[in-house]
């Protein structure tokens, strides 16, 4: 993403389908129809306005042209990249370029999932690898918890400090009502749970929920004359150095070091400028090793960073306000809620959660295992200026 | 290659090969060295396709580990640093699941070589019983 794409286009209508555990019957298309219903609603602009479809799916290898066929829309640009829970993070920047580039002018990116309902199987086009497959990894959280053993071994991380991540991710979840774990949960809870793939246990993995969500994207000109208060792209930044576990080069470091600084170079911004923070977290290592990377502590002091509340209402930072795929939701891939919160953080309409003042959000996509990284920065008008 | 030549192996066949031979192989990248593991036709450092096989001293360290526990029990999962130069997920056969630690030396055999050793057959084996395990290098016979 170019300098000139800064301030280019803005996110107009967020929304959620529903959420949790849906009515039963209910599929990932209705989902993705609730959604966009809700985000065009929210934006104040017609379904019939939407000339630009992006979407990625679990379900279907040709998503994208389902999804317009569901939803009634003849788009004249259509991108289903999927790189996993990154892809809707990516279609945002996508988007932005395209309707720079004239491709489309309202584009509509949504995604949908009914995992819970489907028996909580990790529903995946993905197939396994043939030189992991034999060693029966249990995909993707053994991949992560390879990656913890790892960051444990390197830098003293330890349980106590992951258990805190899921504990701040309750924590925010309990001042959103939209969340679908809101039971207290301590430290001893967390270690105290099940061991699943050592050392990661089944409260230090992302939630199965039923869930989908949109997003509405249009020109920074065409958002001055809505009804909603844009959020503006600022800068973003993609990129992605492996596909499966025993090809990352360092387990201790992602993809997000380029993603993170690509994305802060396009907006003219630093992470001292971040006002909320919204990260995939599939597993209570992802927020530790993404704001190292990201440039909100050093390498190897994720630890430290997030323990004790550091991440919690309260703390240093505020990350992943609604609660994150730990305890808001997690419908197979997570990575549009991140947008999505970020977006109402800004236009200041997250109430009890609501971080004051908040100026610019940072959204980060993952997908694959810690595989593709996507960001992208987010601001207010008076951040744009 | 000319129709009446014998084919090549396909990089994947080649390295089964080597494994029903009781060898870890991988490749070599001519021009810039690179040792290459899984096998493909590319170097994915510097592009050529110039890799010749080689086999591996089957020596290394272990990276990173798991311990994967299920209603069948538990089984260790790792990726092991081979002194080659190479990368790859296996397990650490011999010790308990949760006592294989980062650091270890380990030393390749096959699942083969295993059920000659101790006759039990582990699980997530391939067809042919020719799965690249490690053993903690001081237990190898
Ligand atoms: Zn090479």
């Amino acid at each position: 993403m170019t300098q000139s794409l800064r301030g280019r286009a803005a996110v107009v209508g967020v929304a959620e389908s529903d959420l949790g555990e849906v009515a039963p019957g209910l599929t990932h298309l209705d989902l993705i129809g609730q959604a966009t219903a809700r985000a065009l609603a929210d934006a104040g602009i017609a379904k019939s306005e939407v000339d630009g479809l992006f979407t990625a799916s679990s379900y279907l290898p040709m998503a994208a042209m389902d999804t317009a066929e569901y939803l009634g829309i003849r788009p004249r640009h259509l991108d289903g990249t999927n790189i996993g829970g990154s892809s809707f993070v990516s279609h945002l920047l996508h988007a932005a370029a395209a309707i720079e580039q004239g491709l489309c002018s309202t584009a509509l990116i949504v995604y949908g999932s009914t995992q819970r309902s489907d028996g909580g199987r990790l529903i995946s086009p993905t197939r396994p690898d043939p030189y992991e497959e034999p060693y029966g990894p249990r995909y993707p959280l053994s991949m992560y918890a390879l990656a913890t053993s790892r960051h444990m071994y390197e830098y003293g991380t330890t349980r106590e400090q992951l258990a805190d991540v899921a504990v701040a991710a309750r924590a925010w979840a309990q001042l959103n009502p939209a969340a679908f774990e809101r039971k207290p949960l301590t430290r001893e809870d967390v270690l105290g749970s099940r061991m699943i793939s050592d050392p990661l246990t089944v409260r230090d993995c992302c939630l199965v929920t039923d869930g989908g969500g949109a997003l509405v994207v249009t020109s920074a000109e065409r958002a001055r004359d809505l009804a909603s208060e844009p959020a503006y792209l600022l800068g973003g930044g993609e990129a992605t150095w492996h596909r499966n576990i025993s090809r990352m080069p360092d387990l201790t470091l992602t993809a997000a070091t380029e993603s993170g600084r690509r994305a802060f170079e396009t907006a003219g911004l630093t992470p001292a400028d971040v006002d909320v923070v919204e990260l995939y977290d599939a597993f209570t290592i992802n927020p530790v090793l993404f704001l190292e990377d990201l440039g909100f502590c050093a390498k190897g002091e994720g630890g430290p960073f997030v323990a004790d509340g550091g991440i919690a209402p309260g703390g240093r930072l505020p990350v992943n306000t609604n609660g994150g795929g730990l305890s808001y939701g997690h419908p197979g891939m997570y990575g549009i809620f991140t947008v999505i919160e970020a977006v109402r953080q800004l236009r200041g309409d997250c109430d009890e959660r609501q971080v004051d003042g908040a100026r610019v959000a940072l959204a980060h996509g993952n997908g694959g295992v810690l595989s593709s990284q996507v960001t992208a920065l987010l601001g207010t008008a008076d951040a744009l200026n | 290659m000319n129709s009446h030549e014998a084919p090549e192996l396909s990089p994947a066949l080649a390295h089964r090969a080597g494994l029903s031979r009781g060898e870890l192989r991988y490749q070599r990248c001519a021009p810039c060295s690179a040792a290459v593991f899984p096998p493909r036709t590319l170097c994915p450092d510097c592009g050529s396709l110039s890799l010749s096989w080689q086999r591996s001293t089957g020596i290394g360290t272990v990276y990173a580990t798991t311990v994967v526990r299920g209603r069948d029990g538990a089984h260790n999962v790792v990726l092991v640093d081979l002194d080659d130069g190479f990368r790859m997920m296996s397990r650490v056969e011999g010790p308990a699941p949760e006592d294989v630690a980062i650091g270890d030396r380990v030393r390749f055999r096959t699942t083969a070589d295993a059920e000659t050793a101790d006759g039990d057959t582990p699980d997530g084996e391939t067809a042919d019983g020719n799965t690249a395990v490690f053993v903690p290098e001081e237990d190898v016979r």
